[in-house]
């Protein structure tokens, strides 16, 4: 393969081929042919045209439409109006599981009596502090750890320690601690963000793709400019799946707390219901905690929504 | 360090890598390998897959240090690599400003965008470049530090031809502007002689020919000596055989 094509672009376009040229110039490819033939028995063909292109019928759209109406919240309401028919009919008794109006109906009056409202205002209150306590030390330990090796060896087994203890566990030693106040549940709350904060930061500035911490250094950034422009950046998708763990394990830590030992708050709600066999009042509180959880991740897909547009995939995580 | 044989140009500028030994493990990858490279000089590194040049090329970027000898290169030095390595959390204006401080960073990015031919482009994600395109950021990245000396490591390798024969002919501008000393590191021979002052041939660790270039850029697309230095590298590559 010594001659040259006179078009020099021909040439370069053969670059690749041209070191193989020996072999393949002995027969027009015959490698491919059984290939080929394996894939395409009978002639198949596909055509491919614009999606919009295609003359979708009025029915296939209202079908489509149909499948899933209220995208993945469907199977809830589906769920819902089933348990609405149920207890219409009888099947659920009152006391056993209420039908939703009737919890709806609960909520608007507990509301009314002035119950609700500051009950949820507690919980709320601490869950709130808790969390802003949790995630403050699990973001700064976290960043700690990830950058540096010190940090790693002083955090990482206390943490891994952590991990391994239930929320639920702790709770007998903080009320030991710290009596039945406000102390050992924000505490409780804190542990439960802290820790997944923690050990997802950690991990997600570890992760950060060497290739381009490498590529930045030989840029001549200093120190500062790699960990403001590669590493958070980088390690800002893990920072998110911590954050939505935190605030379920909050959630969780406030439900433990409360449900324990409290004269109020939405778990003082729930504790109180079952005493009194007000299964309304408890399925109340259980629906607040619920709506809770999903606003909390709601939050963070939103976040995800604004600090990861520069990834191909955002949605997928 | 300094050598008796080098001459004093060459400790202004360029590289000098003086009987450098690196070795993983049993494995002795570059084994007493020398290399120079002048001030302004564009040289090829030839070889296949495996046979030490990127290793080479991380000691020269200061990426990896060598088990003997001494490597001497400028401090102000950039890299092209392999991949693009754009951060894809950064629009391609902040990718090229990741090195550069002071107030006009900026504007100095703006313009080695333009010199790469991707003016107008600054305000794009990574994500929303073509293969070319992302390669011409990370060349504007490494251009924008004004550096002494630029190592490219196989940077054209996933580009489709049509777009490495317009990367080459970037290259030959932007190199006759920076008057920098340039490492071309590559597994195709057509890339070294549309490029290269000096090719070197690599085998089993150490440099085992060279070839300089003295080729018009006419007689670099076709011509009997192109021919001839082409089948003279693919016989030191130990393929001659097929030809």
């Amino acid at each position: 393969m010594t001659e040259t094509s006179p078009d020099p672009l021909l040439a370069e376009a053969n670059f690749d081929q041209a070191d193989f040229s020996a072999e393949t110039a002995a027969g027009p490819a015959p490698t491919l042919s059984p290939d080929t033939d394996a894939l395409a028995p009978a002639h198949a063909r596909e055509v491919f045209v614009a999606a919009d292109a295609r003359r979708i019928s009025a029915f296939t759209k209202w079908r489509k439409r149909l499948r899933w109406p209220l995208g993945i919240y469907t199977t809830p309401v589906a769920i819902l109006i089933i348990w609405q028919v149920l207890a219409e009919v009888g099947v659920l008794g009152p006391t056993y599981a209420p039908a939703p109006t009737s919890i709806a109906r609960t909520a608007g009056q507990l509301w009314q009596q002035g119950v609700l409202g500051p009950d949820l205002e507690i919980s709320l209150r601490r869950a709130a502090i808790g969390l802003a306590l949790g995630l403050s030390i699990g973001i700064f330990t976290g960043v700690i750890g990830g950058l540096l090796a010190s940090g790693e060896q002083l955090f990482n087994g206390v943490v891994q320690i952590f991990n391994t203890i239930p929320i639920l566990a702790i709770l007998p030693v903080m009320i030991v601690w710290f009596g039945i106040d406000e102390t050992p549940k924000i505490l409780i709350i804190a542990f439960g963000a802290f820790v997944p904060m923690y050990l997802n930061l950690f991990a997600a500035i570890r992760g950060v793709d060497q290739r381009l911490v490498e590529m930045t250094r030989t840029t001549g950034a200093r120190r500062w400019r790699l960990v403001t422009r590669v590493i958070f950046p980088g390690a800002m998708p893990g920072f998110l799946v911590g954050l939505r763990f935190s605030l379920a394990y909050s959630i969780l830590g406030l439900v433990a707390a409360e449900t324990v030992n409290a004269n109020s708050g939405i778990g003082f709600l729930i504790t109180n219901g079952q005493t009194y066999l007000q299964t309304n009042q408890v399925f109340v509180g259980l629906v607040i905690y619920a709506i809770l959880g999903l606003l909390a991740d709601q939050f963070v897909r939103l976040l995800q929504r604004l600090l990861l547009q520069w990834r191909p995939s955002y949605e997928a995580s | 360090m300094s050598t008796a044989s080098v001459t004093p140009a060459r400790q202004q500028a360029g590289v000098l890598v003086d009987d450098v030994v690196r070795r993983f493990g049993d494995r002795v990858v570059l084994d007493h390998l020398d290399l120079s490279i002048a001030g302004e000089e564009l040289v090829v590194l030839l070889g296949p897959s495996g046979c030490g040049k990127t290793t080479l090329l991380r000691l020269l970027a200061g990426l990896d240090r060598p088990d003997e000898g001494t490597v001497e290169v400028p401090a102000r030095r950039a890299i092209v690599f392999q991949g693009d390595r754009l951060l894809p959390w950064q629009r391609a204006l902040r990718n090229v400003t990741l090195g550069l401080y002071g107030p006009d960073a900026d504007q100095q990015a703006k313009d080695a965008l333009a010199e790469v031919g991707l003016a107008g482009r600054e305000r794009a994600w990574p994500k929303e470049l073509s293969g070319g395109e992302a390669q011409r950021v990370a060349l504007a990245r490494a251009l924008v530090s004004d550096p002494e000396l630029v190592l490219l490591d196989e940077p054209f390798a996933a580009l489709d031809a049509i777009t490495r024969r317009r990367m080459h002919g970037l290259v030959r501008a932007l190199r006759y502007q920076h008057h920098a000393a340039m490492l071309l590191v590559t597994h195709d021979v057509d890339e070294a002689i549309a490029l290269a002052d000096r090719i070197l041939v690599m085998s089993s660790g150490r440099i085992s020919t060279s070839h300089p270039v003295t080729l018009s850029a006419a007689d670099r697309e076709a011509s009997v000596s192109r021919e001839e230095l082409r089948a003279a590298l693919l016989a030191d590559l130990g393929l001659a055989n097929q030809h």
